[in-house]
């Protein structure tokens, strides 16, 4: 017989298409707990897995962008089958607040766990780790005592010196955002034109690749998050030959601090598993949990009572802005305006 | 479907009878266009809200540069992919050279490598940091700004990487197009003096006109709708400035008016093409096929064919296929187990479901243009087909909000009336998904399936009919057996392409439905390339299944050659024949 790949791809593929929809449906399951999560899956799955063996509480999974999720919940409404809303950053945690998708949660553990300046005074977010986005140097050719603050970046002696991602990225948008907050709006635009006039070149490339930029004398000083400079010195090979010709500043620590964000997550407004997602927040923010983020991912754990990372710990201590997270939500799209007017790709 | 009438009937009583399929059809295509172009409806719905003072601060910033560099690398990338498709598609079609046998399916490979997993591993080999610049410095000793090297972050980057892995949408359909040309006319041009070269400038590159030209449109529209690419490399297209506008300025409507901005790009584009082919007509008046007498090559261009082939293969697929396998290697605890065999599974399936699906939609609306070619008919499929330059994501949000808002007013409307929740039917179900990508991919299908009609002649259609066959059978009695390899290649493209698919996988997903594109972008995204790369590596290995099916089966459409046997060509070939495998298959 003669061999017919068209009747056969077509055969399958009707077959399939039949028996499409059966795939990816999970067993219906009464003890489980929804997760939206901006947070990458093998960044968040072992935790879960975790969570589960000690609960029995199953963890159904759909991770994203944080807008679209976001825009998901939204547009789900009161059927939306998430119970909990996870992000890397604390502008779209205001943003889901704002949105009304999110539901205030009153836990005894949560308040104990997190610091107030890290969670909603209203128990609608919470955040679970920090991370800080310090002045990243290469060690021979910077003298750290000539560093102090952000805004020194942009004075003369650092033009065409300066490496930092795209504007696009909601980190740089953050840091923005925070200025905007506690110097106005003015003076952070000042800030976003010498940055741009500074630039070693035009931002490209995620913040590891600002970091080996530095590394390979493309720029001599870079602005990136600490957790990517702490796994590339955890890492084998080239990066972490990168990473250890790096030294970690901590600007503006005699006026408001070094910028730092959070991860965390809020109760979805129409959770149908509250109680499930609850005890998940409360597991996240456990030592066990923080101590896994700061070893595993490399960043601060959001309690006071768990050390970072001995890698992190070399980065040595230092003074955060303390600014109301939720301001970074606020002044997130003006942030934007004045990148684009800066020209700050 | 009913069995076609073997009887014969007085020719107006059969023309009344096929009166009410027209009518059928049309309000078929009518249905199916309008639930496909939806999504992009729900977009341009947003554009009637005023956006005002955002779209002011646009125009005064970053407008002219999205104009700029969306241009550009259109230009860019159509010339490349036609300067490499069209080229080797004729050499492999009808020359012979060492090689060729392998290089007729190999130069399809780049098809399976998205274009930002190219983009970040050609960045790891050849940035300032990666092994080709360091081995410069160290046999050098130059530091940096000292020597001169292309910059691959950069809009000539992202052309050359979109070409790269665009080219195959050129050299596919044009292969097809030149393997289905009558051999006759070639011949006919040879005996009136055309030499190799002038009968493949002036005849079998016309005739193949509207097959490359379908192809370029594809990789021209992929090119519109790439964001990974752009978006690595920090150059401002379009794209990226849909999604700045939509969430870092927070503005829906501004966004949605500069994804108009986009289609009318899109548009310009087709109206050009239309309006330059006037009314010429591409269909075969022959229907005598031999086979086609291969060129034998021989010294320096027998090397240069073999080089110009080799190059695309290497560049686009060899290379970084090698890399993401070094990269396997050093990371088997991403792909060693039972987890990833699920997502291979879970990628294939639905990959496989929406090509089918996309491909049986094309036909629908292909073949109700051709029955009646009224207006309004073609402006709906048009309009349907605008699906693939529109970034993944938007056509994403185009599904999620009407689906959902469907799902929500279903649920109210049950809730009231019997008290009983029937929760989200179709939001973040496979189905939307489905959708989805029928509606993103629509256009491939579409193209090529129209290309594939336009070759038959429409006396075939009136034949057929006159001999008392229905609309419908003549499609599936007629024309699918015809155009076999045309609907393979339509297949493949949508399946190729909805294994890359990224956004609107990522956003629409049932929880824990996970495929390969989202689990490579995952890691990519964070910059950990090594582990991204088995996932990569088996979008690229899975995408070799339905390569390897349809070339084998696209040598095989040719006519001539699977009519050789009953052929009653007078004229056998003048030169020794050197046919791939594969097609000697006796019926």
């Amino acid at each position: 017989m003669r061999f017919r790949p068209f009747a056969w791809l077509v055969g399958t593929a009707a077959a399939i298409a039949v028996s499409m929809p059966l795939v990816g449906c999970s067993p219906a399951d009464q003890d489980e707990v929804n997760l939206y999560s901006a947070r990458q899956e093998n960044l968040i799955r072992p935790l879960l897995e975790d969570f589960t063996d000690q609960t029995g509480i199953r963890v159904n999974l759909v991770t994203g962008a944080a807008d679209n999720l976001l825009q998901r919940l939204r547009h789900e409404g009161r059927n939306s089958p998430a119970d909990l809303f996870i992000t890397a950053d604390a502008a779209r945690l205001h943003q889901a607040r704002e949105a009304d998708v999110l539901q205030s949660v009153d836990s005894d553990v949560l308040r104990a766990n997190i610091p107030e300046r890290y969670r909603d005074p209203e128990g609608l977010w919470f955040g679970l780790t920090t991370r800080a986005r310090p002045i990243l140097y290469h060690t021979d050719r910077v003298d750290p005592d000539a560093l102090s603050t952000y805004e020194a970046l942009t004075e003369t002696p650092w033009q065409g010196r300066v490496c930092i991602r795209s504007s696009s990225n909601v980190y740089n948008q953050s840091l923005i955002a925070a200025m905007i907050a506690t110097e106005g709006a003015e003076a952070a635009e000042e800030w976003a034109n010498g940055i741009v006039a500074n630039m070693a070149r035009p931002p490209q490339g995620g913040d590891r690749d600002q970091i080996r930029a530095v590394a390979d004398g493309v720029c001599d000083v870079a602005i990136a998050n600490t957790y990517y400079l702490g796994l590339m010195l955890n890492s084998e090979g080239r990066d972490r030959e990168v990473a250890e010709q790096i030294g970690v500043f901590w600007p503006n620590q005699d006026d408001r601090g070094t910028h730092v964000n959070i991860s965390g997550a809020g109760v979805a407004a129409h959770a149908r598993n509250r109680d499930n997602a609850i005890r998940l927040l409360e597991f996240l923010t456990s030592p066990d949990a923080q101590e896994w983020y700061a070893e595993v991912n490399q960043e601060y754990p959001i309690r006071d009572d768990v050390p970072a990372s001995t890698t992190l710990r070399g980065f040595g201590e230092f003074q955060t802005d303390d600014i109301e997270l939720y301001r970074l939500g606020d002044h997130n799209a003006e942030a934007l305006r004045i990148m684009d007017r800066a020209r700050w790709r | 479907m009913t069995e076609p009438t073997s009887t014969l009937t007085a020719p107006t009583a059969r023309a009344d009878r096929w009166r009410p399929p027209f009518r059928v059809w049309s309000a078929v295509v009518f249905l199916v266009a309008l639930t496909l172009a939806l999504p992009i409806l729900v977009i341009f719905g947003h554009v009637f809200v005023p956006a005002g003072e955002v779209w002011e601060h646009l125009r005064e910033t970053v407008l002219a540069e999205y104009v700029t560099n969306s241009l550009l690398l259109l230009i860019g990338v159509g010339i490349g992919v036609l300067l490499i498709g069209v080229p080797v598609a004729w050499l492999v079609s009808v020359c012979e050279f060492p090689g060729r046998r392998i290089f007729q399916w190999a130069l399809m490979l780049p098809l399976a490598m998205p274009a930002y997993i190219i983009a970040y591993t050609y960045t790891g080999m050849l940035d300032f940091s990666g092994p080709v610049q360091g081995l410069i410095r160290e046999l050098t000793g130059l530091g940096y700004g000292e020597y001169w090297f292309p910059e691959i972050r950069s809009i000539g980057g992202a052309m050359v990487m979109l070409i790269l892995v665009l080219y195959p949408y050129v050299y596919l359909l044009s292969r097809t197009a030149f393997l289905e040309q009558s051999v006759c006319v070639l011949e006919v041009s040879r005996t009136l003096g055309a030499g190799p070269f002038g009968g493949f400038r002036r005849v079998a590159l016309p005739l193949a006109r509207p097959a490359i030209i379908a192809g370029l449109t594809l990789a021209l529209m992929e090119t519109l709708a790439d964001y990974g690419t752009v978006a690595y490399f920090g150059v401002s297209t379009f794209t990226t400035g849909i999604f700045r506008t939509w969430y870092g300025l927070g503005d829906p409507a501004a966004a949605a008016q500069l994804a108009t901005v986009l289609l009318t790009f899109v548009f310009v584009l087709i109206v050009l093409e239309r309006w330059s082919r006037a009314k010429a007509r591409f269909h075969h008046t022959s229907r005598r096929y031999s086979t086609l007498p291969r060129y034998q090559l021989r010294g320096w261009k027998a090397t240069a064919a073999f080089v110009g082939c080799l190059l695309p293969v290497l560049l686009g697929f060899l290379l970084p296929a090698l890399q993401l396998a070094l990269w396997t290697l050093q990371t088997p605890e991403q792909w060693m187990n039972a987890r990833f065999a699920r997502l291979v599974f879970n990628t294939f399936w639905l990959a496989a479901a929406a090509a089918v699906i996309a491909v049986g939609l094309a036909l629908i609306l292909a073949y109700a243009k051709r029955l009646e070619g009224g207006r309004f008919t073609h402006v709906a499929v048009r309009v349907a087909g605008m699906g693939y330059a529109v970034p993944g994501i938007v056509i994403a949000i185009g599904v999620m909000i009407p689906f959902a808002a469907f799902d929500n007013a279903l649920d109210s409307f049950m809730r009231s009336t019997f008290g009983l929740s029937t929760g989200l039917l179709l939001s973040g179900t496979v189905f939307a998904l489905l959708f989805a990508y029928a509606v993103r991919f629509l256009a491939v299908s579409l193209q090529t399936v129209e290309a594939g009609l336009g070759k038959i002649q429409p006396s075939m259609d009136d034949a057929a009919r006159s001999l008392g066959m229905r609309p419908l059978q003549t499609l599936t009695r007629v024309h699918l057996p015809i155009m076999r390899g045309t609907l393979l290649t339509a297949l493949l493209l949508v399946f190729v392409d909805v294994l890359k698919e990224l956004p609107a996988t990522l956003i629409l997903r049932p929880f824990d439905f996970n495929t390969l594109a989202v689990r490579a972008f995952e890691l990519a995204g964070d910059e950990r390339l090594a582990e991204s790369s088995s996932a990569a590596l088996a979008i690229v290995l899975v995408g070799l299944v339905p390569v390897i099916l349809l070339s084998l089966t696209i040598g095989r459409s040719r006519p001539g050659h699977q009519d050789q046997h009953r052929s009653t060509d007078p004229e056998p070939p003048a030169k020794p024949l050197a046919m791939p495998a594969g097609t000697t298959n006796t019926p």
